[in-house]
């Protein structure tokens, strides 16, 4: 019986062995005809670079006109779902309505006293009360987000830009609870009947992923300017934080600014000129 | 051993049906959130967490609780406990398969849920929960196994599961301790910001899994042959006593730091369970009798008498045990969301379908105890009788 089994082992042992062994030739075979399928990097001359990727809004230059400037043009192109949109029911019959506290938002307008709470002042001037905070991701140097995040969905990039693998999302929601700044969303339904105009330049997302701002990097690498920059009128400027003699670092220095929730420690990346 | 599972009464069969349809209920309203996405759930944007992950939490604590017959038993030698060790072993059990089911239920992406192997991130609590979790769930099946296959066939367990049992110790501790360390850590949530919510979490857990545990011995006791001994049960709740005890003086703790110190981002989470904020106080009557419930279940247990009234020992582990799932269940979730780190106010409650799915899931463990229980028991009265 032992021995039996014993030389049974070898044989199949034998086999898989000749198994081993042929793989690599087929696979020599496969890639003859076909070539190797190489990844290529292929990038592109004009990208726009930075050691860290940083942002400057100036306050005092948005008004309600471009606050919601800046948030469509960056929807839109982002094909970030539109709640209020009226659902096409001949492409997407049987919609469900819609929950407006499930919605998807990537920049948007907030009061003084929501964006910096721990600022928050009985005799703030006039003027705060009416400004409008333009509110994102702050692309932090030390993401809290980025250290929740188990299968790594949620990364940061050597330039700074904290960004997102929508297809290794597995919609834990680990990543909300702990950002500190309300960055995120969860696309708690199918986005798609939500999109007016679907951008062919930009991913869909599907149901049961987090997104959030990306800084435009899919812009950046093509050398243009994020969709908020183009839209803000001249009120928000990316740039180089770690270059002494970028544009923004010149507005640092002339300027007075302030972070959101700094005492935190994220070294938010986005400064707001007050 | 598992034949045994198959051969009950009519009761028997009456309950695994009712909870195979239950389970039933449950899936199909899975399947539409399967397809739908989580959308039919009471979460939103500012409160991304809720009822599947509170109860997820609470069930960890239960699963943890099994410990507290564990360890006096192997730990200290008291042989009153030899009788229901298995009981704490197979609760924790059940409560780990609901516990991984809701952890399922609530992800957007379940069909992706092995990318946490496949993209391990030791930088994520989350990461560190799924290996304790699981370590956890396979050295209790081992070890429950084992030793009822032993005494089943009146031998001694095999050596090997005594540093499996010690090693269950440090895991049932260490289940509860990551869990809220998945809180705890993070840096923009006032309320579970505190060091205090881990050994908080573990004394909630040690109260409220014992607890559990006597209330199952009296199931055991009225519809088996099989007696725990009512000095097990005795044990186990003073055991219960001093553990809700400490929970309550835990909370006392975190009450005076966030009041006396009196910063915003602390206090208002604390206003809102308690006192409600800016008018929103939906959960204010929940957590007072939550409160309310462990206090009078702790004074009952504390004097003897009335904690030796075979009548009042189950209400007062009824009470403690409902008090600490609406405590770490209902508030401790979406005490941290509310309000959000914008100070937004966004309430949150569960939807029907969501309650449905939890329900199904709560069948699936009671279904998994149900059939351990029935071979612990069934064991037991071979042997015994």
């Amino acid at each position: 019986m032992m021995e039996k089994s014993r030389r049974r082992f070898l044989k199949v042992a034998g086999i898989a062995a000749i198994g081993l062994g042929a793989a690599p030739a087929m696979n020599f075979a496969a890639s003859d005809s076909h070539g190797l399928a190489k990844a290529v990097k292929n990038k592109n001359e004009n990208a726009l670079a930075a050691k860290r990727w940083g942002m400057v809004i100036d306050t005092g230059k948005l008004n309600d006109k471009v606050a919601k400037q800046i948030t469509n043009a960056c929807h839109i192109q982002h094909n970030v779902p539109d709640f209020t949109h009226e659902v096409d029911t001949e492409k997407f019959p049987d919609t469900r309505p819609v929950n407006h506290k499930q919605e998807v938002k990537w920049i948007w307008k907030e009061k003084f006293h929501y964006a910096f709470p721990d600022k928050e002042d009985e005799f703030l001037a006039e003027k705060f009360h009416h400004l409008p905070f333009m509110v994102l991701c702050n692309h932090c140097k030390n993401a809290p987000c980025v250290q929740a995040c188990p299968t790594q969905a949620t990364f940061s990039r050597e330039d700074g830009i904290v960004i997102m693998d929508f297809h290794r999302c597995i919609g834990c929601r680990f990543c909300m609870a702990a950002c500190p700044y309300g960055s995120r969303s969860f696309n708690y339904r199918d986005p798609r009947p939500f999109i007016a105009q679907t951008d062919p330049d930009f991913p869909t997302r599907s149901k049961g992923v987090v997104e959030k701002c990306n800084l435009c990097a899919e812009r950046l690498a093509k050398g243009e300017q994020p969709h908020c920059v183009e839209a803000s009128e001249g009120a928000i400027v990316v740039g180089d934080l770690e270059d002494p003699e970028s544009d923004i670092r010149k507005l640092l220095r002339e300027n007075y600014s302030i972070r959101r929730k700094q005492s935190l420690g994220t070294e938010p990346s986005v400064y707001y000129i007050v | 051993m598992l034949e045994i599972a198959v051969k009950g009464n009519k009761n028997y069969w009456l309950w695994i049906i009712f909870l195979l349809i239950v389970i039933g209920i449950g899936s199909l309203a899975y399947l539409d959130q399967f397809f739908n996405g989580l959308m039919i759930t009471g979460m939103s944007r500012d409160v991304s967490w809720g009822f599947y992950i509170a109860n997820f939490t609470f069930l960890v604590g239960v699963a943890a609780g099994g410990v507290m017959v564990v360890i006096p038993y192997y730990l200290h030698d008291y042989e009153k406990f030899h009788r229901i060790t298995i009981l704490g072993e197979f609760l924790a059990v059940a409560s780990l398969v609901m516990c991984l089911l809701f952890i399922i239920v609530d992800l957007g992406q379940p069909v992706r849920m092995l990318n946490v192997l496949l993209y391990p991130s030791p930088k994520s609590m989350l990461f560190y929960d799924m290996l304790v979790l699981n370590g956890y769930l396979f050295l209790n099946i081992v070890i429950g196994w084992k030793v009822l296959e032993a005494e089943r066939n009146q031998v001694e367990p095999p050596a090997w599961t005594k540093p499996l049992i010690y090693l269950s110790i440090p895991f049932a501790i260490g289940i509860h301790t990551v869990t809220a360390y998945l809180y705890c850590g993070l840096p923009g949530r006032g309320f579970w910001l505190t060091a205090i919510l881990a050994p908080r979490f573990l004394a909630s857990a040690f109260a409220a899994g014992p607890a559990f545990l006597i209330i199952l011995c009296y199931i055991i006791r009225k519809f088996t042959k099989f007696d725990p001994g009512w000095e097990a049960m005795q044990t186990l709740s003073k055991i219960v006593c001093y553990a809700i005890i400490a929970n309550l003086f835990f909370f006392l703790c975190e009450v005076f730091v966030v009041y006396y110190s009196g910063i915003p981002g602390h206090k208002t989470h604390l206003q809102y369970l308690l006192f409600g904020y800016h008018g929103y106080n939906a959960l204010v009557p929940w957590m007072w009798s939550g409160f309310i419930m462990m206090g009078a279940g702790a004074v009952m247990l504390v004097i003897p008498k009335l904690r030796s009234n075979y009548v009042l020992l189950p209400v007062a582990c009824a009470m403690i045990f409902i008090g600490a799932w609406i405590d770490k269940g209902l508030g401790m979730i979406s005490g941290g969301f509310v309000p959000s780190p914008l100070h937004h106010v966004t309430e949150y409650a569960p939807t029907g379908q969501e309650i449905i799915i939890t329900l199904g899931v709560y069948a699936a463990g009671f279904l998994v105890l149900t059939i351990l229980y029935k071979l612990a028991t069934t064991v037991k009265e071979e042997v015994n009788g």
